[in-house]
């Protein structure tokens, strides 16, 4: 087992509108993104961020070595309950995923 | 070909000057720009406001109508204001005829506005016209009403409209941050699918090339595809830069739904001509059946205090968790008890799991922890009440009752800070029209000497 962030070079999670998040993993390389594709369990992502791995989308974009994950935001950006408006820090959860 | 230069991502985020200078040299057909978003918050629709300063605003603009004169073409600026309400484009708008005064220079200034009446959009909620988008929050027609601010997003039939004024400045409200890139080219004729996956990929400026901070980019668009220049200097657009765009702040990488259609990049090729310019072709705009455009809201959710301690002492760093149930508890049951009404307690642990709360399974407490009271009520009078209530127990709650009684790190005086009214997004749907027309407004003024 090795954690995500230290195989990948960047993680990274943004706002896709106020209801929508999206985390990209750029894998930098066809050996890594092939990796990680096949061992990133779009449910232990959900775990992760604790809600349904159905709700989550996900790409996994060869030409790119990215690996993108689009989810209803957790909380609606900027309501009572975010503690993050820009969505930034979700991607800290997985790189510490372990894969 | 219809040639678009982009300043930058955001009007008042700044850019490179001598990069904006070397696109006038290229003579585009005009300058657009984007000014704004929702991703600073709630709080500038809900207000109506800008998030960035009226002088940095207004230095930007000043430059920008400079730069118009120089190139003899229209300048044009979509979601006016950071949120592109009407009071936002109004504020935009007094400081173009500022500028124009000052300056004694004669323009004619488009205004388009995006501004939708609450117990209009209400009666269109009850007649099926506005309709949800994935994830969107549970309404009915009084969410409508309680919004202070309800937009409507422009697309390129709106944009295009403001530009057949002829006029020298377009300043429209909320648009779609493609649109403005969009419609000339569109209206030119130019390859529908390439009109917006270049507007997509030039939205944020130079953010698709190697050197984001430079600002200002050229994209070239013509029947069968468009070609991406930046004119920083040090930047370089390349294939990897220009395709991984459609991954940022979008929930597909493919599929970008605007007013009227969807574009598909699906079959995009990405081509370097040299180690600067990017070529990019095989885009696909589909039309669709309805016209609709998306409709943000934000509305008022109370009032906010916030107040702040430190804890350095050991044992209460390492008990933190306890030591703030307890406050919560005994803090609620004294203001439910003197002052009773709706208000909420939080209190987050910065340098324990303030950035993501329960989800954070890795957080390593350090020496100190910042205590962050966060009271919500419905009035100010309250929130400021409850926070007062909230503040002898983050100076002085002891661990357990037997304890000497502690004194804890206060940086303010008064610890507490009122933040006003909050605001909250509460609409991620669309409308249909008959007319794109139907729920925007274009007026036309002279400005200046």
């Amino acid at each position: 087992m090795i954690r995500l962030g230290d195989i990948v070079p960047k993680v990274r999670s943004k706002n896709a509108g106020p209801f929508w998040l999206t985390i990209d993993i750029f894998c930098g390389n066809t050996a890594t993104f092939t990796q990680t594709s096949r061992q990133l369990k779009t449910r232990a992502v959900a775990e992760a961020l604790d809600m349904d791995q159905f709700q989550i989308k996900r790409f996994d974009i060869a030409d790119l070595n990215v690996i993108k994950l689009s989810m209803p935001r957790p909380s609606t950006q900027g309501a009572s309950t975010d503690r993050d408006m820009h969505g930034a820090s979700f991607g800290q959860l997985i790189q510490d995923l372990m894969i | 070909m219809t040639k678009v230069l982009i300043p930058s991502g955001a009007l008042g985020l700044g850019y490179d000057r001598d990069a904006l200078a070397r696109g006038i040299e290229h003579q585009p057909d005009i300058i657009a720009i984007d000014g704004g978003s929702t991703d600073s918050g709630p709080h500038y629709l809900g207000t109506g406001t800008s998030k960035y300063s009226r002088s940095s605003t207004k230095a930007e603009w000043a430059e920008l109508i400079d730069a118009r004169a120089k190139a003899g073409v229209p300048l044009l600026i979509g979601t006016a204001g950071t949120c592109g309400s009407d009071d936002a484009v109004d504020w935009l708008v007094d400081i173009t005829r500022e500028i124009a005064s000052e300056r004694g220079e004669r323009l004619t200034m488009a205004v388009l506005k995006s501004g939708q009446d609450k117990v209009l959009m209400a009666a269109a909620f009850d007649c099926g016209r506005i309709t949800p988008l994935p994830a969107a929050p549970k309404v009915n027609a009084d969410t409508f009403l309680s919004c202070s601010n309800i937009v409507a997003l422009a697309g390129v039939e709106q944009i295009q409209a403001a530009l057949d004024t002829g006029a020298d400045i377009v300043i429209a409200g909320r648009a779609t941050d493609t649109a403005v890139i969009a419609a000339l080219p569109l209206k030119h004729g130019c390859h529908a699918g390439a009109a917006w996956h270049g507007a997509k990929v030039g939205e944020c400026g130079a953010l698709a090339t190697t050197n984001p901070n430079s600002g200002t980019i050229l994209i070239a668009f013509d029947d069968q595809g468009f070609t991406i220049t930046p004119m920083g200097k040090d930047a370089h657009a390349t294939p990897q830069t220009v395709s991984a765009h459609m991954l940022y702040e979008n929930s597909d990488p493919y599929i970008l739904y605007e007013p009227g259609g969807h574009l598909d990049v699906t079959g995009a090729t990405y081509t370097a001509l040299n180690d600067r310019n990017v070529r990019v072709q095989g885009s696909k705009w589909v039309p669709s059946d309805r016209y609709t455009v998306k409709l943000e809201g934000a509305r008022p959710a109370g009032y906010q205090t916030i107040s702040l301690a430190l804890i350095r002492d050991p044992r209460y760093v390492e008990n933190i968790h306890t030591w703030r149930d307890d406050i919560i508890t005994k803090c609620t049951a004294k203001a439910e008890d003197r002052i009773g009404g709706h208000f909420t307690i939080e209190i987050r642990l910065i340098g324990v799991d303030a950035t993501l709360g329960p989800l954070d399974a890795h957080s390593n407490v350090g020496s100190e922890v910042g205590v962050l009271g966060i009271i919500t009520a419905e009035t100010e009078g309250l929130s400021r009440e409850v926070a007062k209530i909230l503040n002898p127990y983050l100076l002085h709650h002891p661990l357990f009752e037997n304890e000497e009684m502690p004194t804890f790190a206060f940086p303010f005086s008064p610890p507490e800070l009122p933040r006003g009214v909050v605001h909250e997004f509460c609409l991620h749907h669309v409308l249909e029209l008959e007319h794109p027309m139907d729920a925007f407004r274009l007026t036309t003024e002279e400005i200046g000497a």
